[in-house]
């Protein structure tokens, strides 16, 4: 379970103010919102790369608030992946296992498991240079993945993908979830993306996130809801 | 020819009012090449005095000047303490600049723009100042004794006018110009990565050692050879804080000065195209490696 607990959260001129949320555990949550309205520093929030001003965060019931972000084992899917560019794929999956002085029996087994299901076999041994913006979800998404966390945050994850691409990782998402019962947090502009993966949605509204109906998101697409703003 | 037989006289006067604008109104024209001619021009007799410079000092010397100068015991003495001193004043720097310039990068924190300006001190001094200052600091009285004596006493190390001396000399304004350049790299390098590692269980330690410090391999290659080539040509402090005493703490700039002053111009040249070799050679590793720290 994700708990903000009445979370203020100042940066330069920028304000959340007694942010409560509550995301039940094995839950698929959606959270959108405008431009620079904080869905990012909500997520760094919980993941604990942003200090809080006030209030308090739980994770699993624990209170994170002053806890490291090596400590809360939250995986972590920037929307701009910032993959680490001196690694290969392997080398990527293996590094969170490492930290944790897995076996190297047990890391092989992982690192095979999660390319599996990620369906990057053949790129284990490639550097991250070169890999297409399909592929490099899937790195991503398998580096977070890999130390087995209960709770996944993604930052825009399917942003600049062609539809096919979007639709394989929308399916793979939905998979992951369900096979390894994660909480996740999931923020997107995409209607359609919430439509399709959200259990929850929340949207952020004046300083505030709340529980929308997913009934809200309408039957429009996203192409559609683009041309009749245009 | 037939498409431009067939343009209307409508569509001829329109084209010709987009090119020669309205009636009475001039539009801009000409050509580039003065432009170029006199950049091309101003740059280029720079490029040239520098050529001008190396091709002198060329002319002036002969293999034979080379071999001489190379046989004198106190210039094999000069170029053995330069290759020395030089390489532990880099190392000294870049193990100074990496942590240094990360803090600066990475990290806003009070004073910082304090702690930046007083980096910046020994790029801006006058060498000599840099000389003189050492030497103060070495021989200020502090309780009765000063720094030099205490080291000569707890270590049994002589640093004034000694070949320590002319490591520190070279170090002092050397490990200013790798701070900046270890600071360009780290800017240059995203900290997402690095807030990435610390989700997946890093210490910021970690997080710097397995992330970060891989990326900036060619930033460390690159401010390593600057803090050599800067050793290298670094003569005021070393001559104010080492002193000049041959087959002690002579290195290859003084060895240019002390030729000098004995009448001997051909030993001169010759030490000074051995420097222009070098730092030839150290440029090249930094055009190589460095180029895409910049980019």
């Amino acid at each position: 379970m994700i708990e903000l607990r009445n979370v203020t959260i100042q940066s330069g001129g920028f304000r959340l103010r007694d942010v409560h949320v509550v995301i039940p555990t094995g839950t698929y949550s959606v959270l959108m919102g405008g431009t620079g309205q904080g869905k990012t520093t909500i997520l760094e929030a919980i993941c604990g790369l942003r200090k809080v001003a006030k209030g308090e965060v739980f994770l699993q019931g624990a209170d994170v608030t002053r806890w490291k972000p090596a400590r809360r084992g939250v995986g972590y899917v920037p929307q701009d992946l910032a993959l680490f560019p001196s690694m290969t794929v392997r080398e990527h999956f293996e590094f969170a296992l490492r930290l944790r002085r897995v076996s190297r029996v047990e890391r092989a087994r992982r690192v095979a498991e999660l390319a599996d299901v990620l369906g990057v076999e053949r790129l284990l041994e490639r550097s991250i240079r070169g890999l297409s913006g399909g592929e490099s979800q899937r790195v991503a998404l398998g580096r977070a993945l890999s130390f087995s966390p209960r709770v996944l945050l993604l930052d825009e994850p399917l942003n600049a993908l062609d539809e096919s691409t979007r639709d394989r990782l929308c399916d793979l998402l939905e998979r992951i979830q369900r096979s390894e019962e994660l909480t996740v947090l999931h923020v997107t502009h995409s209607r359609d993306e919430a439509r399709r993966l959200a259990g929850r949605l929340l949207v952020i509204e004046g300083h505030q996130v709340r529980e929308r109906p997913i009934a809200s998101l309408g039957e429009s697409t996203d192409r559609q809801s683009a041309k009749e703003r245009a | 020819m037939g498409e431009a037989m067939s343009v209307s006289p409508m569509a001829s006067r329109d084209a010709r009012s987009a090119s020669q604008g309205e009636p009475g109104r001039r539009e801009p024209s000409g050509s580039d090449l003065p432009f170029f001619a006199a950049t091309a021009g101003i740059g280029g007799s720079y490029v040239l005095f520098i050529l001008a410079l190396i091709a002198a000092d060329l002319c002036f010397t002969s293999p034979g000047h080379f071999a001489d100068a190379l046989r004198k015991p106190e210039i094999r003495y000069a170029v053995r303490l330069t290759l020395i001193s030089c390489s532990i004043s880099a190392i000294l720097s870049i193990w100074v600049a990496t942590p240094l310039g990360y803090l600066l990068s990475r990290f806003r924190f009070r004073g910082r723009w304090l702690v930046d300006t007083i980096i910046d001190i020994p790029i801006v001094l006058p060498p000599l100042v840099i000389g003189l200052s050492l030497l103060i600091l070495f021989h200020l009285p502090i309780g009765g004794s000063n720094l030099e004596e205490s080291l000569q006493t707890w270590l049994g190390l002589r640093v004034t006018y000694a070949e320590p001396a002319v490591v520190l000399a070279q170090f002092a304004v050397a490990c200013a110009f790798s701070v900046q350049t270890m600071r360009v790299t780290f800017d240059q390098i995203d900290a997402r990565a690095e807030q990435v590692a610390l989700t997946l269980g890093c210490p910021r330690g970690q997080a710097f050692l397995r992330v970060t410090l891989p990326q900036a391999w060619r930033g460390i290659i690159v401010a390593t050879t600057i803090a050599w080539a800067r050793s290298l040509g670094e003569f005021g402090p070393i001559l104010v804080f080492a002193g000049a005493t041959r087959m002690r703490t002579e290195v290859l700039s003084t060895t240019v000065f002390l030729e000098l002053s004995v009448g001997q111009l051909e030993s001169a040249v010759a030490v000074s195209l051995l420097m222009v070799i070098a730092a030839i050679g150290v440029l090249g590793v930094v055009r190589l490696v460095g180029f895409k720290v910049t980019r």
